[in-house]
Parts: C-alpha cells; structure tokens; sequence
C-alpha cells in the first residue's frame, strides 16, 4: 500500500439523497486512499448503489460533499467541476464497471473499437496504435486477439466483464467504481475476474469502491468494508476484522447469513 | 402570372420567412452549428427536400435566378418540380447553368463547376446530426456538440477500418468546420467533400422533418476526418465520362439495357451538356450521343 501518509484521493462528507419522501442514503462520509480497495456491502435497498452514483458525480445529492485529488494535486469539489470536466475525470482519471454489460459497453461495436474509445475521446487519432494499445489490454484480460473485431454482443457474460474492465483501464484510471461486479457469474467465472481485478489494483496501484452483496467477494478483494443498512453506514473498518469479529447485530446476521459450501 | 397573385412571394409568407432567416443568421454565425427552427409543412412530403425548399424560399430575391439539381442532374422529379414550384410561386428565372445560376439548390451533389463569391448553395439534409446512428438520444448529442465530445465519430471509423481494412464511408462523411463543430455534408459523396473546403460561394443546409438549419459561411475551413495512418481520400474513378471524356469528376453508373450493358458518366448533367456543346448553343438531348 503507497503513500497512506498522502492525502486520500477521494474524500465524501456527510452524502444524503432524499427520493422525495425515501432516503436513498444519509450523512455517509468516507475516504479513499490511492490503491485502496472499499467494498460497500448491504442488502438489497441498503443505499449501496445510490451511494456508488453520488460518488461517482452520476447523482446529485441532496448534502453533503466529494472532494477528490486531482492528477496534478489539486483537490476539487467534484460539484464544482464543469460538465467537460466531469465527462474528462469519467473517461480519464476513473472507470465505472457496471453489472450489467450492456450499460458499460457498445453492444454494436467490436471489442477493439470499445476499448479504443477512450482513446479516441482524448485524441487518439493513430488507428495502428490505438489497435495496438486495444490488443495489450486484451491479452491482459485473457481475451483472444483473434476476438478483437467480435462484438460484445458474442461474448460471454465472464468475457463482456472483462471486456468492460479493459475499457475501463486502457486511460489507467486512478480510481475505479464497480457495481456488482460478479453478479450473475458463475463461481469459477467469478474467480478468474476477482484474480483479473486484484492483479490490476496490485500492478497499478489502482483504487476501487466496489459495491457487493456477496461478502466472499468483499472478504477476496476488499482492504476496507463499509456496511450499509437502510442508507446509513452502520459499521466500517477493515475487511478482515468486521468479517471476522463483526460488532453491529445487523452485520453478525449477514456474516452468519453466508452460506457454507 | 395570376398563380403569384394566389401565393405570397416564393409561397411561404414573411412572418415564417424572417424567422428562418434569423436561423440563418445565427447559423451563419456559428459555421457548422445546428439551429432548431420553426419548420413548416410544405406542399410535398418529407424526405423531398422540404428543408432545402424552405431555406431557399426564405433567400430568393425577386432578382435571383434558380437553378435546382437532384444527384447532380438538372432533369429528374425532384429538381423539375422544386424548380417549377418556385417558378410559379415567385416568378423568378431559372436555369440549368450553374455558372448562371445566383440560387442553386440541391440534393446531394456539389456541381463540378466551381462555385464562386456571391452565389448561394442550398442542401437539402435528411438527418442533420452526424452522431444520430451512434448516439440515438438528441439530449446527448447535443451536449456532445456542446461539449467538443466527438471520440464516438471516430470509433464509427474505426470499425470502418476494422471491417473492410479502409474507411468505408463513402456518402454523408462527416466533417469539422473551422477547428469547432462536427458537421454531416448532408448525404453528398465523399468526392464533393474537398469542395466543401474554403469555398467562396455561401453554403446552406435546411433539414425539414428534423427542424434544424446549419450553414458554411464562404471561405470556411471544412476538414474531413480520418486517422493518421489511414488519411481521408476521396474517391477515385478508373475512367473518364463516356460522353463528353471529363476525367477527375463524379461518374453515375447508367444501366443500359438487360444484357449487363452500362456506361459511367457525368453525374452533373450541366457540366456534360455544357463540354459537349459549344458555349450557349441549343443544348442537345443524351439521346443525340452514340454510346
């Protein structure tokens, strides 16, 4: 882990969104330091992807307030920044890997022109190069070469994750958001991408917020855990030690939830 | 000419006439920009050049003489009409001769003939935005424009590039207008692009079901894209125009009778008619060329 001295990368103060009457999530402060992982874990309607897209600038909250360090060590109010700015962090400095595929990639378009479209938005205008660049990044994903000018809509639902992870790190983002990354994979599908994505955070120092419902998932990649129940944050610390010695009723239950193999 | 008595002048009445020229006029002013403007229905269906028709209608002058094209040529429906209906409806002169023409309005051709200061092109446009096929919602399309977010025009060419081993856009390629907005030439070939580039002449674009106008001021800085390892190249023809032997111009394919013959040739009638036939002399018919 470099630079926990530094300041965090990313900094949330007190995040409340209101759905008219509902709360979708209330005072969530949070840090995240550069090669972290935080995994957000809760049940179904616990505020985990609500807070996901407020610290992902794709909600607006109701209060509260994200900070995040830029690359060239400013901090901004990420409310602050201008819509261009906003669009360039996304593309840039961050990626979002969603569940669903189909949200994440251009169904229509080959792999390589999905991974090459991040380059091609911060001028990239080299197709041998951004061909070459697409290839690296799926040989690191272990997608064939010969799949390249396949569309996504071919893949296999393990391949269209990864396929949406090397999009993802072709700008090698900072920061990355996931939201249940493993959902409706099969087991042994699930474990080569939670290798795959551990690899990344180790080899690039890469930082992610990952919000799960499957604490195995939380327990193989996670540094930090947060655990959510009707939009507040109820325990937080490291994975290890909440999984382990849970403190709050509600987190005994869902670690006493897991089911033995 | 009791028909212009019935209509007001070039049919559509000033009120709508003044507000497409204030599109205009902001169009003009943001080269390649597309301006939302109050479109009207015309007596023809969409997709007949009901934008171009209004475009027209709101600059022609009592003064201007017309000239109409569809796909280069002076003589198919959409030309004759559109030339008869402004014929009628504003009494103004008509021509085939681009040279003699101040108003020229078109579908999808540039003439071969080179454009010079004062005259007026006038496209008619079926889907005005470049990123529509990428991109379905206009919501984000337009922060695209907004933004100067154009990487997804060029993933369109890149699996150009990935399917067919070259950019394989050969009508409607996108271009960027002075340095700022990505702009579709309308469905014009790729050939017509170059023209587009620095001309003197003013440029107007009317898309009528989709409600927008765009313009090219003249001298405006029109570049096509491409990669740089895959350079943009307008398209070539092996051959020259069978009947009037013009080289380096754009050929239409005619099919001449059932048993596979054809013959490529000019698709500017204008410019054909006008090689073969010497200056301002009664202009014969295709049919008078032997093949």
């Amino acid at each position: 882990m470099s630079a926990l001295d530094d300041r965090p990368l990313l900094v949330a103060e007190g995040l409340t969104k209101h759905y008219g009457q509902h709360i979708g999530c209330a005072d969530v402060s949070l840090d995240i330091h550069e090669g972290e992982v935080v995994a957000v874990v809760g049940e179904s309607g616990s505020g985990k992807s609500t807070l996901l897209g407020l610290l992902s600038t794709q909600l607006l909250p109701s209060a509260g307030s994200v900070r995040y360090l830029m690359r060239d060590g400013e901090e901004r109010e990420l409310l602050s920044l201008s819509e261009a700015e906003r669009r360039f962090l996304l593309r840039t400095d961050w990626g979002f890997v969603h569940q669903d595929a189909r949200l994440g990639l251009r169904m229509g378009v080959s792999a390589g022109g999905n991974v090459g479209e991040r380059l091609m938005a911060v001028g990239w205008r080299h197709y041998g190069r951004i061909r070459a660049e697409a290839e690296h990044w799926l040989d690191r994903v272990e997608i064939a070469r010969s799949r390249i000018d396949d569309r996504p809509d071919t893949f296999s639902g393990g391949m269209r994750q990864r396929l949406q992870i090397a999009k993802n790190m072709v700008t090698r983002p900072r920061l990355i958001f996931m939201d249940e990354p493993t959902g409706g994979l099969d087991v042994s599908v699930q474990a080569r991408l939670l290798d795959l994505i551990r690899g990344f955070v180790s080899d690039y120092g890469l930082a992610a917020v990952i919000v799960t419902h499957d604490l195995a998932v939380a327990r193989l990649l996670s540094h930090r855990i947060v655990v959510m129940r009707h939009g507040r944050v109820i325990e937080t610390g490291l994975t290890d030690q909440v999984l382990d010695d849970p403190r709050e009723p509600y987190t005994q239950l869902l670690v006493a939830s897991i089911l033995q193999a | 000419m009791s028909d212009a008595a019935v209509y007001n002048f070039a049919y559509l009445d000033e009120q709508t006439k003044r507000m497409i020229r204030r599109a205009l006029l902001k169009a003009v002013a943001i080269p390649g920009y597309q301006v939302p403007f109050a479109s009207r229905e015309m007596p023809m269906p969409y997709g007949w050049g009901t934008g171009g028709v209004q475009v027209t209608a709101a600059v022609l002058g009592a003064d201007d003489t017309l000239k109409v094209i569809d796909q280069g040529a002076d003589d198919t429906t959409n030309a004759v009409s559109i030339r008869k209906f402004f014929e009628r409806t504003a009494g103004v002169a008509t021509t085939t001769h681009t040279s003699d023409a101040t108003v020229i309005q078109t579908r999808h051709r540039i003439p071969e003939t080179p454009l010079r200061e004062g005259q007026i092109l006038v496209y008619q446009v079926p889907i005005p935005e470049p990123l529509r096929f990428l991109e379905p919602r206009e919501t984000e399309t337009r922060r695209q424009h907004a933004l100067e977010d154009y990487g997804l025009m060029h993933v369109k060419l890149y699996e150009d590039i990935a399917r067919h081993g070259h950019i394989a856009t050969t009508y409607a390629y996108p271009v960027k207008v002075d340095g700022r907005y990505l702009m579709d030439p309308s469905p014009t070939p790729k050939f017509d692009n170059p023209k587009m580039d620095m001309c003197p002449a003013l440029q107007l674009f009317g898309a009528g079901r989709e409600k927008r106008i765009y313009a090219l001021p003249p001298y405006t800085r029109v570049v096509s894209l491409d990669f740089e390892d895959h350079p943009f190249e307008p398209t070539k023809f092996d051959r020259g125009c069978a009947l009037c032997g013009a080289e380096g111009i754009y050929l239409d394919e005619v099919v001449t009778d059932d048993c596979g013959g054809r013959m490529f040739v000019c698709s500017d009638t204008d410019f054909c008619e006008s090689r073969r036939t010497p200056p301002r002399a009664a202009a014969p018919g295709l049919n008078e060329v032997p093949r």
